[in-house]
């Protein structure tokens, strides 16, 4: 089982740097432009991945809607894009120059009074954190102020990001519907879709993504951290010790939404749009397994996980489209039954002790005390 | 009985029922300052479930329980840890993927909301307090041990000095030495008699034997009533005892 020891925590620094090496230098230097901005993509879901972690991994609240929030931070990002794609100058041929394209399709004649607010930058930025940590907050303060937890809680945030993708659909005036906010194209006028701005872009992602996995390791490492684990073991122990489990719940839950919510931003800047496919059931479970498959009690094994398993779609999808999700399905029973503490598990509990013999067999390492 | 004032837990008339089965039926229970109280009584008599309606985990069906004087019935269950009423569980419940020394040290009462324990140090205060009730409970040739590698008497240990760090003015132990080889037993009987002289206790248990190694004040409930109350010769020789529980 997972034993927090200071050890083990230095072999996560040892995975940060090699994670940094990894996207800062290795990826840009050895792959184009176009694949550089493909894993920009992926890294955006690292976020998610992340966020996992924290609640999932650690404190055993298992959401399936994370997409919810990975989408509504990439939507507060895409709403700001939009409306500066959307000058007069450039919708001059609409009935209502001024407004996004999708709304003058649907008979708008005016900005709706939501996203009047999203003309600036510093307001767009921070909506993109505390509207999504506002909605966690709102569905985890019913959830668990009532106690509602486990598979409840988990079928709870299906239905969210249900209810959000239908909304988001149906409602297209305002949200550009199902093909989503589209045609994004400058930040305050830096046109965003040359390579090198891309490239630009690439490197604050991977900064904010290094940046929210030292947070979680800040809070991971701190005595909430090791409270979240007790919570994920005995709820009722930590409770009748003087602790409102609810407040701490509810407090790592917003944290992860919060920072799905970085990732999905990114995404909208990196890739040109955001769009309901992001937001839905079938998105927000990918999330999982992609946490799932890198190990979810380890931050850089669910940033691994992440890259491979998006890797393999992006090959698998290539050749064989219609195979993917049996493959993902697959995969996804595969590590909940062999291995349920994924990559990263496999790593610790497999291939470090073979490193460890070996190294001691040629003298590269020192030889442990012998046990007791 | 005189003034209410004098008892650290006063229990009136307190009733629950699940689906109108009456687990406890108008129970009146009052515990003194200092006191050492055993309830006993055969299984599903409704010993656990008293502990459950006072820590909060049950609400009341009716009546009222006053701790330090002050009604507490309503009280999230945090908030009556709060007030000083620790409850040890039927199962020993401890964190099993942490370490005795991380187990004992979050159950320090403080630093219990979501800023103060991220930014909680440890300081050197708290690792005396934990190396202090670790040889109070006998583990402290185990801090570093996995909680999970613990045998089931030393988990026993473990969870009373968690509670022992809130240092509670009541403690509550639901069958302390149930799964307990002898020798364990009578090391958990003589830390039992060191806990007493700070505060009071309450303890549910089976075993006669150990009883008997403790008892000051006996309670005997049976099927959700007190069925006799007073010092362990006296229980033992009840008649009405003999025949529900004792029986032998
Ligand atoms: N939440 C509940 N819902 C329904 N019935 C319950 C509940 N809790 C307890 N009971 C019932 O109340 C009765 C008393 O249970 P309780 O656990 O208090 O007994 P006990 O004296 O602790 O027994 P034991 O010695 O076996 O631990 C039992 O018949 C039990 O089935
Ligand atoms: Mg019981």
């Amino acid at each position: 089982m997972w034993n927090p020891t200071n050890k083990k925590l230095d072999l996560e620094l040892v995975g940060f740097a090699l994670i940094a090496l990894l996207i800062l230098v290795v990826l840009p230097l050895s792959v184009d432009a176009f694949r550089l901005n493909l894993v920009g993509k992926y890294l955006t879901y690292a976020f998610v991945a992340v966020g996992l972690v924290l609640c999932w991994g650690y404190t055993g609240i298992l959401s399936l809607g994370q997409g919810v929030f990975f989408g509504l931070g990439g939507y507060c990002m895409a709403m700001f894009l939009k409306l500066e794609a959307s000058s007069v100058a450039n919708t001059k041929i609409q009935s209502t120059p001024g407004i996004p394209d999708f709304m003058d399709w649907n008979q708008l004649t005016e900005l709706p009074f939501f996203w009047v607010p999203f003309k600036s930058l510093p307001f767009a930025l921070f909506a993109v954190i505390a509207v999504p940590a506002i909605a966690a907050f709102i569905l985890s303060f019913a959830m668990f102020k009532r106690r509602v937890g486990g598979v409840y809680f988990a079928i709870i945030t299906q239905a969210v990001a249900a209810v959000l993708t239908i909304l988001i659909i149906g409602r297209q005036g305002y949200t550009g519907g199902i093909n989503g906010i589209t045609d994004l194209r400058t930040l305050l006028g830096w046109d965003i879709r040359t390579d090198g701005a891309k490239y630009i872009l690439y490197f604050v992602c991977c900064v904010l993504l290094l940046g929210s996995m030292f947070l979680a390791r800040f809070v991971l490492s701190s005595k909430l951290g090791r409270l979240l684990v007790a919570i994920r073991d005995k709820e009722d122990r930590v409770r009748f010790s003087g602790y409102s489990v609810g407040d701490f719940k509810i407090f790592i839950f917003c944290l992860a939404s919060a920072i799905a919510a970085v990732g999905g931003a990114m995404f909208s800047l990196q890739v040109g749009f955001m769009s309901p496919s992001f937001v839905g059931i079938v998105p927000s479970i990918e999330m999982v397994i992609f946490c799932a498959v890198g190990g979810r009690h380890s931050l850089v094994g669910a940033v691994i996980g992440t890259l491979i398993v998006n890797w393999a779609k992006t090959s698998f999808s290539e050749t064989f489209p219609e195979l993917w999700l049996f493959a993902m399905g697959g995969l996804f029973i595969a590590v909940v039954l062999a291995f349920p503490r994924g990559l990263a598990g496999l790593f610790t509990d497999q291939i470090l002790p073979l490193i460890k013999r070996v190294g001691m067999r040629t003298g590269a390492l020192p030889k442990p005390a012998p046990a007791e | 009985m005189s003034n209410s004032t004098d008892f650290l837990l006063a229990l009136e008339g307190v009733t629950v029922s699940f689906d109108g089965f009456k687990a406890v039926n108008d129970l009146n229970l009052y515990i003194d300052k200092g006191e050492l109280r055993v309830i006993i009584g055969p299984n599903g008599a409704g010993k656990t479930t008293v502990l459950d309606l006072i820590c909060g985990r049950t609400r009341v069906s009716g009546g009222s329980i006053k701790f330090k004087d002050q009604e507490i019935t309503g009280l999230k269950e945090h908030e009556i840890v709060r007030r000083g009423i620790g409850r040890k569980f039927q199962t020993p419940s401890i964190y099993e993927d942490l370490t005795v020394f991380e187990n004992l040290e979050l159950s320090i009462p403080r630093g219990r909301n979501v800023v103060g324990a991220l930014f909680w140090q440890r300081s050197e205060e708290v690792v005396e307090r934990v190396h202090q009730i670790a040889k109070m409970i006998f583990l402290f040739d185990f801090l570093s041990r996995s909680a999970e590698t613990l045998s089931h008497g030393q988990k026993q240990w473990l969870e009373i000095g968690m509670l022992l760090i809130q240092d509670p003015e009541l403690l509550m132990l639901d069958e302390p030495v149930a799964g307990m080889s002898v020798s364990e037993r009578a090391k958990t009987a003589e830390l039992l008699n060191e806990i007493i002289k700070h505060r009071s206790v309450i303890v549910i248990e089976h075993d006669m034997k150990f009883v008997e190694s403790i008892a000051h004040r006996v309670t005997v409930l049976h099927q959700g009533k007190i069925l006799a109350e007073g010092d362990m010769d006296t229980i033992q020789h009840d008649p009405k005892v003999k025949e529900v529980y004792l029986g032998h």
